[in-house]
Protein backbone atom coordinates (compact mmCIF):
# COMPACT_ATOMS: atom_id res chain seq x y z
CA UNK A 1 0.00 0.00 0.00
CA UNK A 2 2.77 2.40 1.12
CA UNK A 3 5.16 1.64 -2.27
CA UNK A 4 2.00 1.58 -4.21
CA UNK A 5 1.68 5.30 -3.23
CA UNK A 6 5.04 6.05 -3.30
CA UNK A 7 5.49 5.19 -6.77
CA UNK A 8 2.37 7.48 -7.59
CA UNK A 9 3.36 10.32 -5.84
CA UNK A 10 7.01 10.12 -7.18
CA UNK A 11 5.64 9.93 -10.74
CA UNK A 12 3.48 12.77 -10.46
CA UNK A 13 6.56 14.81 -8.47
CA UNK A 14 8.77 13.91 -11.74
CA UNK A 15 6.27 13.94 -14.09
CA UNK A 16 5.23 17.20 -12.98
CA UNK A 17 8.65 18.47 -12.49
CA UNK A 18 9.00 17.78 -16.35
CA UNK A 19 6.00 19.52 -17.19
CA UNK A 20 7.25 22.64 -15.33
CA UNK A 21 10.24 23.25 -17.17
CA UNK A 22 9.34 22.28 -20.53
CA UNK A 23 6.04 24.31 -20.57
CA UNK A 24 6.58 27.95 -22.39
CA UNK A 25 4.08 30.09 -19.98
CA UNK A 26 5.58 31.23 -17.23
CA UNK A 27 1.95 31.10 -14.90
CA UNK A 28 1.60 26.95 -15.76
CA UNK A 29 5.57 26.38 -15.24
CA UNK A 30 4.54 27.69 -11.35
CA UNK A 31 1.40 25.76 -10.85
CA UNK A 32 3.53 22.10 -12.43
CA UNK A 33 6.10 23.46 -10.11
CA UNK A 34 3.95 23.73 -7.09
CA UNK A 35 2.34 20.49 -7.87
CA UNK A 36 5.70 19.00 -7.62
CA UNK A 37 6.01 20.11 -4.31
CA UNK A 38 2.37 19.04 -2.75
CA UNK A 39 3.96 15.37 -4.37
CA UNK A 40 7.08 15.91 -2.44
CA UNK A 41 5.22 16.35 0.59
CA UNK A 42 2.65 13.52 0.24
CA UNK A 43 6.61 11.50 0.36
CA UNK A 44 7.48 12.93 3.33
CA UNK A 45 4.64 11.43 4.81
CA UNK A 46 4.76 8.66 3.77
CA UNK A 47 8.51 8.69 5.62
CA UNK A 48 6.25 9.79 8.64
CA UNK A 49 8.00 13.20 8.62
CA UNK A 50 4.96 14.79 9.12
CA UNK A 51 6.00 18.02 9.89
CA UNK A 52 8.47 18.33 7.24
CA UNK A 53 5.38 17.63 5.17
CA UNK A 54 3.87 20.69 6.35
CA UNK A 55 6.36 22.84 6.32
CA UNK A 56 6.59 21.92 2.31
CA UNK A 57 3.21 22.42 1.69
CA UNK A 58 2.80 25.98 3.68
CA UNK A 59 6.09 27.50 3.04
CA UNK A 60 6.57 26.25 -0.59
CA UNK A 61 3.22 25.58 -2.28
CA UNK A 62 1.53 27.98 0.37
CA UNK A 63 3.85 31.14 0.33
CA UNK A 64 6.94 31.32 -1.96
CA UNK A 65 4.66 29.93 -5.27
CA UNK A 66 1.69 32.40 -4.15
CA UNK A 67 4.85 35.70 -4.45
CA UNK A 68 5.93 33.80 -7.63
CA UNK A 69 2.94 33.86 -9.25
CA UNK A 70 2.27 37.50 -7.65
CA UNK A 71 5.51 38.72 -9.39
CA UNK A 72 4.35 36.53 -12.45
CA UNK A 73 1.26 38.79 -12.98
CA UNK A 74 2.04 41.85 -11.68
CA UNK A 75 4.81 41.59 -14.84
CA UNK A 76 2.28 40.41 -17.10
CA UNK A 77 4.68 37.60 -18.21
CA UNK A 78 1.57 35.68 -19.51
CA UNK A 79 2.18 35.09 -23.25
CA UNK A 80 4.83 32.93 -24.29
CA UNK A 81 8.49 34.56 -25.14
CA UNK A 82 11.38 33.44 -26.81
CA UNK A 83 13.38 30.82 -24.88
CA UNK A 84 16.31 31.89 -22.50
CA UNK A 85 18.40 28.59 -23.46
CA UNK A 86 20.11 30.34 -26.49
CA UNK A 87 23.11 29.03 -28.47
CA UNK A 88 24.69 25.90 -28.87
CA UNK A 89 26.73 26.63 -25.70
CA UNK A 90 24.21 26.78 -23.98
CA UNK A 91 22.82 23.15 -24.51
CA UNK A 92 26.07 22.04 -24.29
CA UNK A 93 26.29 23.48 -20.72
CA UNK A 94 22.97 22.14 -19.88
CA UNK A 95 23.78 19.02 -21.16
CA UNK A 96 26.88 18.61 -19.17
CA UNK A 97 25.17 19.44 -16.07
CA UNK A 98 22.34 17.39 -16.27
CA UNK A 99 24.49 14.06 -16.98
CA UNK A 100 26.85 15.08 -14.10
CA UNK A 101 23.34 15.06 -12.04
CA UNK A 102 22.79 11.55 -13.23
CA UNK A 103 26.07 10.46 -12.94
CA UNK A 104 25.77 11.52 -9.35
CA UNK A 105 22.22 9.76 -8.25
CA UNK A 106 23.10 7.00 -9.54
CA UNK A 107 26.63 6.62 -7.62
CA UNK A 108 24.15 7.83 -4.38
CA UNK A 109 21.74 5.02 -5.47
CA UNK A 110 24.84 2.29 -5.61
CA UNK A 111 26.16 3.35 -2.24
CA UNK A 112 25.91 1.21 0.72
CA UNK A 113 24.88 4.07 3.72
CA UNK A 114 26.73 3.62 6.45
CA UNK A 115 25.26 1.77 9.66
CA UNK A 116 25.35 4.44 12.24
CA UNK A 117 22.89 6.61 9.78
CA UNK A 118 20.49 3.50 9.17
CA UNK A 119 17.50 3.13 11.90
CA UNK A 120 15.61 0.25 12.47
CA UNK A 121 12.36 0.06 11.09
CA UNK A 122 9.81 2.03 12.56
CA UNK A 123 11.82 4.68 14.81
CA UNK A 124 10.56 7.47 13.46
CA UNK A 125 6.77 5.99 13.45
CA UNK A 126 8.10 5.42 16.92
CA UNK A 127 9.39 8.58 17.78
CA UNK A 128 6.28 10.74 16.56
CA UNK A 129 4.14 8.37 18.35
CA UNK A 130 5.79 9.20 21.76
CA UNK A 131 6.39 12.62 21.65
CA UNK A 132 4.57 14.26 19.23
CA UNK A 133 5.65 15.42 15.46
CA UNK A 134 7.12 18.60 16.39
CA UNK A 135 8.85 17.86 19.42
CA UNK A 136 10.46 15.30 17.59
CA UNK A 137 11.84 17.87 15.16
CA UNK A 138 12.12 21.17 17.41
CA UNK A 139 14.18 19.15 19.93
CA UNK A 140 17.41 18.57 18.06
CA UNK A 141 17.09 21.65 16.17
CA UNK A 142 17.03 23.94 19.41
CA UNK A 143 19.30 22.09 21.69
CA UNK A 144 22.05 20.10 19.51
CA UNK A 145 21.94 22.22 16.21
CA UNK A 146 21.22 25.57 17.79
CA UNK A 147 24.12 27.14 16.57
CA UNK A 148 24.12 26.52 12.79
CA UNK A 149 20.04 27.28 13.43
CA UNK A 150 21.15 30.81 14.40
CA UNK A 151 23.49 31.21 12.02
CA UNK A 152 21.10 30.32 9.09
CA UNK A 153 18.58 33.17 10.73
CA UNK A 154 21.34 35.44 9.92
CA UNK A 155 22.04 34.73 6.62
CA UNK A 156 18.47 35.42 6.00
CA UNK A 157 18.73 38.07 7.80
CA UNK A 158 21.47 39.52 5.28
CA UNK A 159 19.36 38.22 2.87
CA UNK A 160 16.29 40.75 3.76
CA UNK A 161 18.37 43.66 4.42
CA UNK A 162 19.94 42.92 0.77
CA UNK A 163 16.58 42.90 -0.76
CA UNK A 164 15.18 45.97 0.42
CA UNK A 165 18.36 47.80 -0.08
CA UNK A 166 18.39 46.67 -3.60
CA UNK A 167 14.88 47.69 -4.21
CA UNK A 168 14.66 50.73 -2.13
CA UNK A 169 18.27 52.75 -3.43
CA UNK A 170 17.35 55.74 -1.18
CA UNK A 171 15.87 55.23 1.95
CA UNK B 1 -12.73 1.56 25.22
CA UNK B 2 -10.25 0.81 22.61
CA UNK B 3 -10.18 3.19 19.07
CA UNK B 4 -11.52 1.50 15.88
CA UNK B 5 -8.92 -0.03 13.61
CA UNK B 6 -8.99 -2.50 10.94
CA UNK B 7 -11.36 -2.83 8.20
CA UNK B 8 -14.02 -1.12 10.60
CA UNK B 9 -12.47 2.18 10.42
CA UNK B 10 -11.93 2.61 6.92
CA UNK B 11 -15.56 1.78 6.92
CA UNK B 12 -16.32 5.04 10.13
CA UNK B 13 -14.30 7.07 8.43
CA UNK B 14 -15.72 7.06 4.80
CA UNK B 15 -18.85 7.29 6.68
CA UNK B 16 -18.00 10.13 8.34
CA UNK B 17 -16.28 11.84 5.62
CA UNK B 18 -20.12 11.83 4.06
CA UNK B 19 -21.56 12.93 7.03
CA UNK B 20 -19.22 16.25 8.18
CA UNK B 21 -19.15 17.18 4.15
CA UNK B 22 -22.61 17.05 3.42
CA UNK B 23 -23.42 18.79 7.10
CA UNK B 24 -21.14 21.62 6.08
CA UNK B 25 -22.50 22.00 2.65
CA UNK B 26 -26.15 22.04 4.11
CA UNK B 27 -24.97 24.83 6.85
CA UNK B 28 -23.13 26.84 4.30
CA UNK B 29 -26.58 26.73 1.65
CA UNK B 30 -28.67 27.83 5.21
CA UNK B 31 -25.74 30.55 6.06
CA UNK B 32 -26.43 32.45 3.20
CA UNK B 33 -29.51 32.55 4.22
CA UNK B 34 -28.89 33.46 7.39
CA UNK B 35 -26.26 36.43 5.84
CA UNK B 36 -29.08 37.69 3.66
CA UNK B 37 -31.55 37.76 6.16
CA UNK B 38 -29.88 38.94 8.75
CA UNK B 39 -28.60 41.77 6.39
CA UNK B 40 -31.75 43.04 6.01
CA UNK B 41 -33.11 42.91 9.44
CA UNK B 42 -29.57 44.97 10.52
CA UNK B 43 -30.46 47.35 7.50
CA UNK B 44 -34.49 47.63 8.76
CA UNK B 45 -35.53 45.77 5.93
CA UNK B 46 -36.87 42.14 4.74
CA UNK B 47 -34.92 40.18 2.68
CA UNK B 48 -35.66 36.92 0.81
CA UNK B 49 -39.00 35.58 2.59
CA UNK B 50 -41.07 34.05 -0.20
CA UNK B 51 -39.25 30.87 -1.02
CA UNK B 52 -40.85 28.57 1.96
CA UNK B 53 -41.67 29.59 5.21
CA UNK B 54 -39.58 32.67 6.02
CA UNK B 55 -37.70 31.93 2.89
CA UNK B 56 -35.66 28.93 4.24
CA UNK B 57 -36.02 27.14 1.20
CA UNK B 58 -34.17 30.29 -0.83
CA UNK B 59 -30.99 28.81 -0.92
CA UNK B 60 -32.29 25.65 -2.51
CA UNK B 61 -34.09 28.04 -5.62
CA UNK B 62 -30.66 29.84 -5.48
CA UNK B 63 -28.88 26.37 -6.17
CA UNK B 64 -30.92 25.40 -8.85
CA UNK B 65 -31.07 28.80 -10.14
CA UNK B 66 -27.71 28.57 -10.72
CA UNK B 67 -27.41 25.00 -12.19
CA UNK B 68 -29.53 26.39 -14.72
CA UNK B 69 -28.14 29.69 -15.63
CA UNK B 70 -25.87 30.00 -18.79
CA UNK B 71 -22.27 29.54 -18.46
CA UNK B 72 -19.93 32.09 -19.50
CA UNK B 73 -17.01 31.29 -21.00
CA UNK B 74 -15.03 34.58 -22.25
CA UNK B 75 -13.22 34.33 -25.47
CA UNK B 76 -9.68 35.45 -24.53
CA UNK B 77 -9.09 34.04 -21.49
CA UNK B 78 -6.73 30.76 -20.42
CA UNK B 79 -9.42 28.56 -20.82
CA UNK B 80 -7.50 25.68 -18.41
CA UNK B 81 -6.56 27.83 -15.77
CA UNK B 82 -10.47 29.47 -15.76
CA UNK B 83 -12.00 25.87 -15.38
CA UNK B 84 -9.41 25.13 -12.59
CA UNK B 85 -9.31 28.46 -10.42
CA UNK B 86 -13.15 27.85 -9.14
CA UNK B 87 -12.21 24.22 -7.81
CA UNK B 88 -9.17 25.50 -6.29
CA UNK B 89 -11.09 27.47 -4.11
CA UNK B 90 -13.43 24.82 -3.65
CA UNK B 91 -11.17 22.23 -2.51
CA UNK B 92 -9.04 23.58 0.04
CA UNK B 93 -11.63 25.38 1.99
CA UNK B 94 -14.06 22.15 2.55
CA UNK B 95 -10.62 19.97 3.15
CA UNK B 96 -9.41 22.10 5.97
CA UNK B 97 -12.24 21.25 8.82
CA UNK B 98 -11.40 17.32 8.61
CA UNK B 99 -9.24 17.79 11.58
CA UNK B 100 -11.33 19.81 13.53
CA UNK B 101 -12.41 17.44 16.61
CA UNK B 102 -16.75 18.71 16.77
CA UNK B 103 -17.47 16.84 19.73
CA UNK B 104 -16.27 14.11 22.81
CA UNK B 105 -15.46 10.33 20.71
CA UNK B 106 -18.78 8.41 20.22
CA UNK B 107 -18.53 4.69 21.50
CA UNK B 108 -19.62 2.61 18.84
CA UNK B 109 -19.97 -1.02 18.70
CA UNK B 110 -16.56 -1.01 17.19
CA UNK B 111 -14.59 1.17 19.54
CA UNK B 112 -14.18 4.68 20.33
CA UNK B 113 -14.95 6.83 17.20
CA UNK B 114 -13.04 10.15 16.97
CA UNK B 115 -15.08 12.98 16.06
CA UNK B 116 -12.60 14.36 14.07
CA UNK B 117 -12.24 13.09 10.09
CA UNK B 118 -8.55 12.57 10.32
CA UNK B 119 -6.59 13.45 13.82
CA UNK B 120 -3.43 14.19 12.60
CA UNK B 121 -0.07 14.29 14.53
CA UNK B 122 0.79 17.74 12.77
CA UNK B 123 -3.47 18.88 13.62
CA UNK B 124 -3.11 22.93 13.39
CA UNK B 125 -0.18 22.97 10.80
CA UNK B 126 -2.17 21.12 8.42
CA UNK B 127 -4.82 23.47 8.42
CA UNK B 128 -2.06 26.27 8.19
CA UNK B 129 -0.87 24.13 5.29
CA UNK B 130 -4.05 23.32 3.36
CA UNK B 131 -5.74 26.86 3.98
CA UNK B 132 -2.27 28.48 2.57
CA UNK B 133 -4.05 27.13 -0.65
CA UNK B 134 -6.61 28.63 -0.28
CA UNK B 135 -4.94 31.51 -2.79
CA UNK B 136 -4.43 29.83 -5.73
CA UNK B 137 -8.54 29.67 -6.76
CA UNK B 138 -8.35 33.67 -5.50
CA UNK B 139 -4.76 34.40 -7.98
CA UNK B 140 -5.75 31.82 -10.99
CA UNK B 141 -9.45 33.18 -11.13
CA UNK B 142 -8.10 36.77 -11.34
CA UNK B 143 -5.53 36.37 -13.74
CA UNK B 144 -7.08 33.56 -15.91
CA UNK B 145 -9.97 35.88 -16.73
CA UNK B 146 -8.17 38.16 -18.53
CA UNK B 147 -9.94 41.08 -17.24
CA UNK B 148 -8.03 43.71 -15.61
CA UNK B 149 -11.04 44.31 -12.70
CA UNK B 150 -10.11 40.62 -11.83
CA UNK B 151 -6.51 41.04 -12.21
CA UNK B 152 -6.68 43.49 -9.54
CA UNK B 153 -8.96 41.59 -7.43
CA UNK B 154 -6.58 38.35 -7.66
CA UNK B 155 -3.61 40.68 -6.78
CA UNK B 156 -4.90 42.36 -4.00
CA UNK B 157 -6.16 38.30 -2.76
CA UNK B 158 -2.60 37.28 -2.98
CA UNK B 159 -0.56 39.32 -1.27
CA UNK B 160 -3.39 40.23 1.35
CA UNK B 161 -3.63 36.55 2.49
CA UNK B 162 -0.04 36.19 2.51
CA UNK B 163 0.16 39.18 4.94
CA UNK B 164 -2.44 38.15 7.15
CA UNK B 165 -0.99 34.83 7.19
CA UNK B 166 2.05 35.31 8.95
CA UNK B 167 0.57 37.19 11.60
CA UNK B 168 -2.46 34.19 12.22
CA UNK B 169 0.21 32.25 12.55
CA UNK B 170 2.38 34.23 15.30
CA UNK B 171 -1.05 34.49 17.17
CA UNK B 172 -1.78 30.75 17.06
CA UNK B 173 1.89 30.16 18.22
CA UNK B 174 1.25 31.30 21.47
CA UNK B 175 -1.82 29.00 21.45
CA UNK B 176 1.05 26.03 21.05
CA UNK B 177 3.04 27.21 23.81
CA UNK B 178 0.36 27.24 25.90
CA UNK B 179 -0.87 23.90 25.25
CA UNK B 180 2.69 22.14 24.26
CA UNK B 181 1.09 20.19 21.15
CA UNK B 182 -0.18 20.79 18.04
CA UNK B 183 -2.96 18.01 17.49
CA UNK B 184 -6.17 19.28 18.04
CA UNK B 185 -7.57 17.18 20.76
CA UNK B 186 -4.48 17.74 22.62
CA UNK B 187 -5.29 21.57 22.88
CA UNK B 188 -8.84 21.24 23.48
CA UNK B 189 -7.60 18.86 26.15
CA UNK B 190 -5.54 21.56 27.61
CA UNK B 191 -7.89 23.81 27.30
CA UNK B 192 -10.20 21.25 29.77
CA UNK B 193 -7.83 21.23 32.55
CA UNK B 194 -7.38 24.76 32.68
CA UNK B 195 -9.37 27.88 31.50
CA UNK B 196 -10.67 28.63 27.81
CA UNK B 197 -7.44 29.83 26.14
CA UNK B 198 -9.48 33.37 25.26
CA UNK B 199 -8.97 34.52 28.97
CA UNK B 200 -5.07 33.67 29.25
CA UNK B 201 -4.07 34.47 25.68
CA UNK B 202 -6.55 37.45 25.34
CA UNK B 203 -4.61 39.67 23.05
CA UNK B 204 -3.83 36.33 20.81
CA UNK B 205 -7.00 35.91 20.12
CA UNK B 206 -7.67 39.72 18.68
CA UNK B 207 -5.15 39.39 16.18
CA UNK B 208 -6.34 35.88 15.02
CA UNK B 209 -10.23 37.13 14.77
CA UNK B 210 -9.03 40.15 12.97
CA UNK B 211 -6.53 38.05 10.73
CA UNK B 212 -8.86 35.33 10.09
CA UNK B 213 -11.31 37.81 8.87
CA UNK B 214 -8.89 38.73 6.68
CA UNK B 215 -7.79 35.68 5.76
CA UNK B 216 -11.55 34.66 4.32
CA UNK B 217 -11.93 38.14 2.84
CA UNK B 218 -14.88 39.19 4.29
CA UNK B 219 -15.92 42.58 5.00
CA UNK B 220 -14.00 44.53 6.17
CA UNK B 221 -10.67 43.10 4.38
CA UNK B 222 -13.49 42.03 1.01
CA UNK B 223 -10.65 44.37 -1.20
CA UNK B 224 -10.23 41.35 -3.66
CA UNK B 225 -14.07 41.78 -4.61
CA UNK B 226 -14.55 45.22 -3.74
CA UNK B 227 -18.33 45.90 -5.35
CA UNK B 228 -17.22 49.66 -5.42
CA UNK B 229 -14.19 49.55 -7.17
CA UNK B 230 -13.93 46.25 -8.90
CA UNK B 231 -17.45 45.23 -9.84
CA UNK B 232 -17.07 41.81 -8.35
CA UNK B 233 -13.22 41.69 -8.49
CA UNK B 234 -11.68 38.08 -8.89
CA UNK B 235 -15.15 36.09 -9.53
CA UNK B 236 -16.12 39.06 -12.00
CA UNK B 237 -15.87 36.95 -15.50
CA UNK B 238 -17.50 33.91 -13.86
CA UNK B 239 -21.67 32.74 -13.79
CA UNK B 240 -23.48 29.86 -12.47
CA UNK B 241 -22.04 27.01 -10.76
CA UNK B 242 -18.43 28.14 -11.01
CA UNK B 243 -19.54 31.94 -9.51
CA UNK B 244 -21.64 29.61 -6.68
CA UNK B 245 -18.28 27.92 -6.20
CA UNK B 246 -16.40 30.36 -4.80
CA UNK B 247 -19.77 31.72 -2.67
CA UNK B 248 -19.31 27.69 -1.09
CA UNK B 249 -15.92 28.18 -1.18
CA UNK B 250 -15.61 31.95 1.31
CA UNK B 251 -18.80 30.44 3.13
CA UNK B 252 -16.75 27.45 4.21
CA UNK B 253 -13.72 29.07 4.96
CA UNK B 254 -16.00 31.20 7.52
CA UNK B 255 -16.93 27.70 8.72
CA UNK B 256 -13.75 26.85 9.27
CA UNK B 257 -12.22 30.17 10.85
CA UNK B 258 -14.96 29.96 13.30
CA UNK B 259 -14.15 26.40 14.16
CA UNK B 260 -10.51 27.33 14.64
CA UNK B 261 -11.16 30.15 16.63
CA UNK B 262 -13.25 28.33 19.22
CA UNK B 263 -11.20 25.08 19.26
CA UNK B 264 -7.99 27.59 19.51
CA UNK B 265 -9.41 29.77 22.26
CA UNK B 266 -13.31 28.65 23.04
CA UNK B 267 -12.16 24.99 24.11
CA UNK B 268 -13.58 23.59 21.40
CA UNK B 269 -16.34 20.92 22.17
CA UNK B 270 -15.79 22.31 26.12
CA UNK B 271 -19.19 22.81 27.88
CA UNK B 272 -18.10 25.89 30.30
CA UNK B 273 -18.15 25.11 34.24
CA UNK B 274 -18.73 21.68 34.34
CA UNK B 275 -16.09 18.53 33.99
CA UNK B 276 -18.67 16.00 33.47
CA UNK B 277 -17.94 16.12 29.54
CA UNK B 278 -14.35 15.66 29.80
CA UNK B 279 -13.50 12.63 31.89
CA UNK B 280 -14.31 9.19 29.87
CA UNK B 281 -16.50 7.21 30.33
CA UNK B 282 -18.27 8.53 26.92
CA UNK B 283 -21.53 7.98 26.10
CA UNK B 284 -23.65 8.91 23.43
CA UNK B 285 -25.54 11.78 25.17
CA UNK B 286 -21.74 13.40 26.00
CA UNK B 287 -21.50 13.37 22.29
CA UNK B 288 -24.53 14.94 21.53
CA UNK B 289 -24.00 17.48 24.46
CA UNK B 290 -20.31 18.42 23.24
CA UNK B 291 -21.81 18.35 19.76
CA UNK B 292 -24.54 20.95 20.42
CA UNK B 293 -21.50 23.11 22.26
CA UNK B 294 -19.23 23.51 19.96
CA UNK B 295 -21.82 24.17 17.14
CA UNK B 296 -23.29 26.98 19.24
CA UNK B 297 -19.97 29.03 19.23
CA UNK B 298 -19.30 28.15 16.29
CA UNK B 299 -22.42 29.44 14.76
CA UNK B 300 -22.00 32.98 17.06
CA UNK B 301 -18.80 33.65 15.28
CA UNK B 302 -20.34 32.65 11.98
CA UNK B 303 -23.34 35.61 13.29
CA UNK B 304 -20.21 37.91 14.23
CA UNK B 305 -18.81 37.72 10.64
CA UNK B 306 -22.60 38.55 9.30
CA UNK B 307 -22.40 41.14 11.80
CA UNK B 308 -19.31 42.55 11.45
CA UNK B 309 -20.01 43.07 7.33
CA UNK B 310 -23.16 45.17 8.14
CA UNK B 311 -21.40 47.11 11.08
CA UNK B 312 -17.71 48.07 9.70
CA UNK B 313 -16.91 49.88 5.86
CA UNK B 314 -14.09 48.71 3.69
CA UNK B 315 -10.52 49.46 4.32
CA UNK B 316 -8.67 51.17 2.07
CA UNK B 317 -5.67 48.88 0.48
CA UNK B 318 -2.94 50.23 2.25
CA UNK B 319 -4.66 50.97 5.81
CA UNK B 320 -5.02 47.14 5.02
CA UNK B 321 -1.35 46.67 4.87
CA UNK B 322 -0.41 48.87 7.61
CA UNK B 323 -3.03 47.13 9.95
CA UNK B 324 -1.06 44.01 8.52
CA UNK B 325 2.12 44.50 8.68
CA UNK B 326 2.91 47.58 11.26
CA UNK B 327 0.35 46.98 13.64
CA UNK B 328 -0.69 42.76 13.40
CA UNK B 329 2.38 41.58 13.35
CA UNK B 330 4.30 43.76 15.58
CA UNK B 331 1.83 42.80 17.84
CA UNK B 332 1.50 39.41 17.39
CA UNK B 333 5.20 38.90 17.28
CA UNK B 334 5.98 40.50 21.13
CA UNK B 335 3.36 38.80 22.15
CA UNK B 336 4.58 35.72 21.35
CA UNK B 337 7.97 36.33 23.17
CA UNK B 338 5.75 37.71 26.52
CA UNK B 339 3.66 34.68 26.60
CA UNK B 340 7.03 32.52 26.34
CA UNK B 341 8.39 34.10 29.19
CA UNK B 342 5.53 34.15 31.14
CA UNK B 343 5.34 30.70 30.79
CA UNK B 344 9.10 29.91 31.60
CA UNK B 345 8.97 32.29 34.98
CA UNK B 346 5.43 30.03 35.75
CA UNK B 347 7.59 26.78 35.35
CA UNK B 348 10.73 28.04 37.10
CA UNK B 349 8.28 29.15 39.98
CA UNK B 350 6.87 25.44 40.20
CA UNK B 351 3.10 26.37 38.93
CA UNK B 352 1.73 23.45 37.49
CA UNK B 353 -0.40 23.66 34.45
CA UNK B 354 -4.03 24.66 35.68
CA UNK B 355 -6.30 27.09 36.55
CA UNK B 356 -4.21 29.54 38.82
CA UNK B 357 -1.62 28.93 36.17
CA UNK B 358 -3.75 30.07 33.53
CA UNK B 359 -4.97 32.87 36.05
CA UNK B 360 -1.48 34.35 36.24
CA UNK B 361 -1.26 34.79 32.39
CA UNK B 362 -4.96 36.01 31.97
CA UNK B 363 -3.25 38.70 34.65
CA UNK B 364 -0.68 39.57 32.52
CA UNK B 365 -2.71 39.79 28.96
CA UNK B 366 -5.18 41.79 30.44
CA UNK B 367 -3.00 44.02 31.28
CA UNK B 368 -0.86 44.06 27.85
CA UNK B 369 -4.45 44.24 25.88
CA UNK B 370 -5.81 47.34 27.80
CA UNK B 371 -2.37 49.09 27.17
CA UNK B 372 -2.76 47.85 23.58
CA UNK B 373 -6.33 49.07 23.16
CA UNK B 374 -5.73 52.13 24.95
CA UNK B 375 -2.71 52.68 22.89
CA UNK B 376 -4.08 51.75 18.92
CA UNK B 377 -7.91 54.00 20.07
CA UNK B 378 -6.89 57.65 18.97
CA UNK B 379 -10.01 58.45 20.79
CA UNK B 380 -8.19 57.39 23.70
CA UNK B 381 -11.49 55.53 25.08
CA UNK B 382 -13.21 53.43 22.11
CA UNK B 383 -15.04 55.79 20.77
CA UNK B 384 -16.80 56.56 17.22
CA UNK B 385 -17.80 59.78 15.39
CA UNK B 386 -20.83 60.33 17.75
CA UNK B 387 -18.76 60.84 20.80
CA UNK B 388 -16.66 63.05 19.54
CA UNK B 389 -19.64 65.10 18.48
CA UNK B 390 -20.79 65.20 21.94
CA UNK B 391 -18.10 66.52 23.07
CA UNK B 392 -18.01 69.30 20.06
CA UNK B 393 -21.77 69.80 21.67
CA UNK B 394 -20.82 70.31 25.51
CA UNK B 395 -18.07 72.27 24.32
CA UNK B 396 -20.37 74.88 22.59
CA UNK B 397 -23.07 74.58 25.22
CA UNK B 398 -19.99 75.65 27.44
CA UNK B 399 -18.78 78.60 25.57
CA UNK B 400 -22.46 79.45 25.15
CA UNK B 401 -23.02 79.43 29.05
CA UNK B 402 -20.01 81.60 29.19
CA UNK B 403 -20.77 84.24 26.55
CA UNK B 404 -24.32 84.80 28.28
Amino acid sequence: MTLIAFWVFSGIAIGSAFLCITRRSPVASALWLVNTLFSLAAIYVLLDAHFIAAAQVLVYAGAIMVLFLFVIMLLNLGRAEPSDLKGAWGRVVAGVAGLVLAGELIVLRLAVPPGELVLPPGTVAGTVAARGAVRAVAQPLFQSYLVPFEITSLLLLAAIVGAVVLAKRRL
Amino acid sequence: MTPVSGAAFVWISLIKILVVFSGLLTLIAFWTWVERRGAAWIQNRLGPNRVGPEGLFQPVADGLKNFIKEETLPPFSDRFLFVLAPMMAFTPALITFAVVPFASPLPTPWGLVNSAIADLPIGFLFILAISSLGVYGVVLAGWSSNNKYSLLGGLRGSAQMISYEVSMGLAAVAVLVLSGNITMNEIVARQQQSLWFVLPLFVAFMTFLIASFAETNRLPFDLPEAEAELIAGYHTEYSSMKFAMFYIAEYSNMVTASALLVTLFLGGWDIPFTAWDNTPPWTVLKFVATFAAFWAKVLFFMFGYVWVRWTLPRFRYDQLMDLGWKVLLPVALAYVMVVAVAVWALEALGVAFGVPYALALTAVSAVLGALLIWGLDHNRVIGGSASRQRARWRADAARAKGAA
